[in-house]
């Protein structure tokens, strides 16, 4: 049978890049519509490319590092990223901030992308009636996005398993993105039902796990319960994470009281 | 050159978005690194500690940033 830390490892890593392909779909996609599928889908091919050749030369040099080394250098790039993510999940459910809304960032891009359709741009070969040339700005646009959000991914999958599972790491954001790919082909426009915010929550709450994990056991701090503590801890900031919802919703509830009471 | 500023500004926003969180962070990691060992002797205390630590820094941020807006 699996074991618990196995399992949220696949899990961590499937949730985490689900978000970054859905966020990558989202600019691929609307720049399919409004400048040609081929110069979009050409500049996501090479940021697939980019990032294989990155991971294939940067890989090896990761196992020439001390394990401990490696161990804390991700623990601390992992608390930052993941606590910077349940800071957000946090603010967004709590009314602060505005809810992540795909559809609303490609009707964006779109509208973006077809003003630049209007300008004279550089050779004049950017317009979408004109299929047969590259489009540059469809071609670095999608190759941006690409590689933005395919870095977060590898950058996911080498934190989630960085304890010899990168394996079951790397199979769960396979997994993610063999989902939103699919799913992407069907329906040809940006997935504004998946639950962002929600799954923010849950992926912020197992990065910033990981993170106090591998720090700890970077520092030789040893776990009550070894890798179990990790199940404790993804428990430990979940109920802070409420808490702290709950925390900032009525402290804003409280200034909109008092604003009323003042008027 | 243009490009490779942008990438790095997008790199760093990866990791840092809200200043004093980031300070915050460093602040308990180093706090972890450099005082748990000399104040608490037992050192399966000092992982829980710093859990401690992390959500005491995040639970505050959020509050104030809520306060602000």
């Amino acid at each position: 049978m699996p074991s618990p830390h196995l399992l949220t490892v696949v899990l961590a890593a499937f949730l985490a890049s689900l978000v970054e392909f859905v966020e990558a779909l989202t600019i691929v996609l609307a720049v399919g519509v409004t400048r040609g599928w081929r110069s979009s889908l050409m500049g996501a091919a090479g940021g697939v490319v980019f990032l294989a050749v990155l991971t294939i030369v940067a890989g090896p040099a990761l196992e020439r590092i001390p394990l401990t080394t490696l161990q804390l250098v991700i623990g601390i790039l992992l608390l930052l990223f993941g606590m910077r993510w349940l800071r957000k999940a946090i603010l967004r459910a709590g009314g602060v901030i505005g809810l992540h809304d795909e559809t609303a960032i490609y009707e964006k891009e779109t509208a973006a992308l077809r003003l630049a359709d209007s300008a004279p741009i550089g050779d004049g070969a950017l317009r979408p009636d004109r299929p047969a040339r590259l489009d540059r700005l469809a071609l670095i646009t999608s190759f941006k996005a690409v590689t933005l959000e395919g870095l977060e991914v590898i950058f996911i999958v080498i934190a989630a398993g960085a304890g010899g599972m990168l394996l079951p790491a790397a199979l769960g954001a396979t997994l993610a993105g063999a989902l939103v790919i699919g799913a992407g082909f069907i329906v040809h426009r940006p997935l504004s039902r998946v639950p962002e915010n929600a799954l923010k929550f849950a992926v912020g709450t197992m990065l910033s796990a990981f993170g106090v994990f591998w720090v700890g056991e970077g520092l030789r701090f040893p776990w009550p319960g070894e890798d179990l503590a990790l199940l404790g801890l993804i428990g430990g900031f979940l109920l802070v994470s409420l808490v702290s919802v709950a925390a900032v919703r009525s402290s804003r509830a409280a200034s909109a009281n008092a604003s009323t009471g003042a008027q | 050159m243009n490009a490779l500023v942008s990438a790095l500004r997008e790199l760093w926003g990866l990791l840092v978005e809200d200043a004093t969180l980031t300070i915050g962070i460093i602040a308990s990691l180093l706090i972890a690194a450099f005082v748990f060992p000399a104040v608490i002797a037992s050192g399966e205390w000092r992982g829980p500690a710093l859990f401690v630590l992390l959500a005491l820094v995040l639970f505050e941020n959020v509050r104030r940033t809520a306060r602000r807006r």
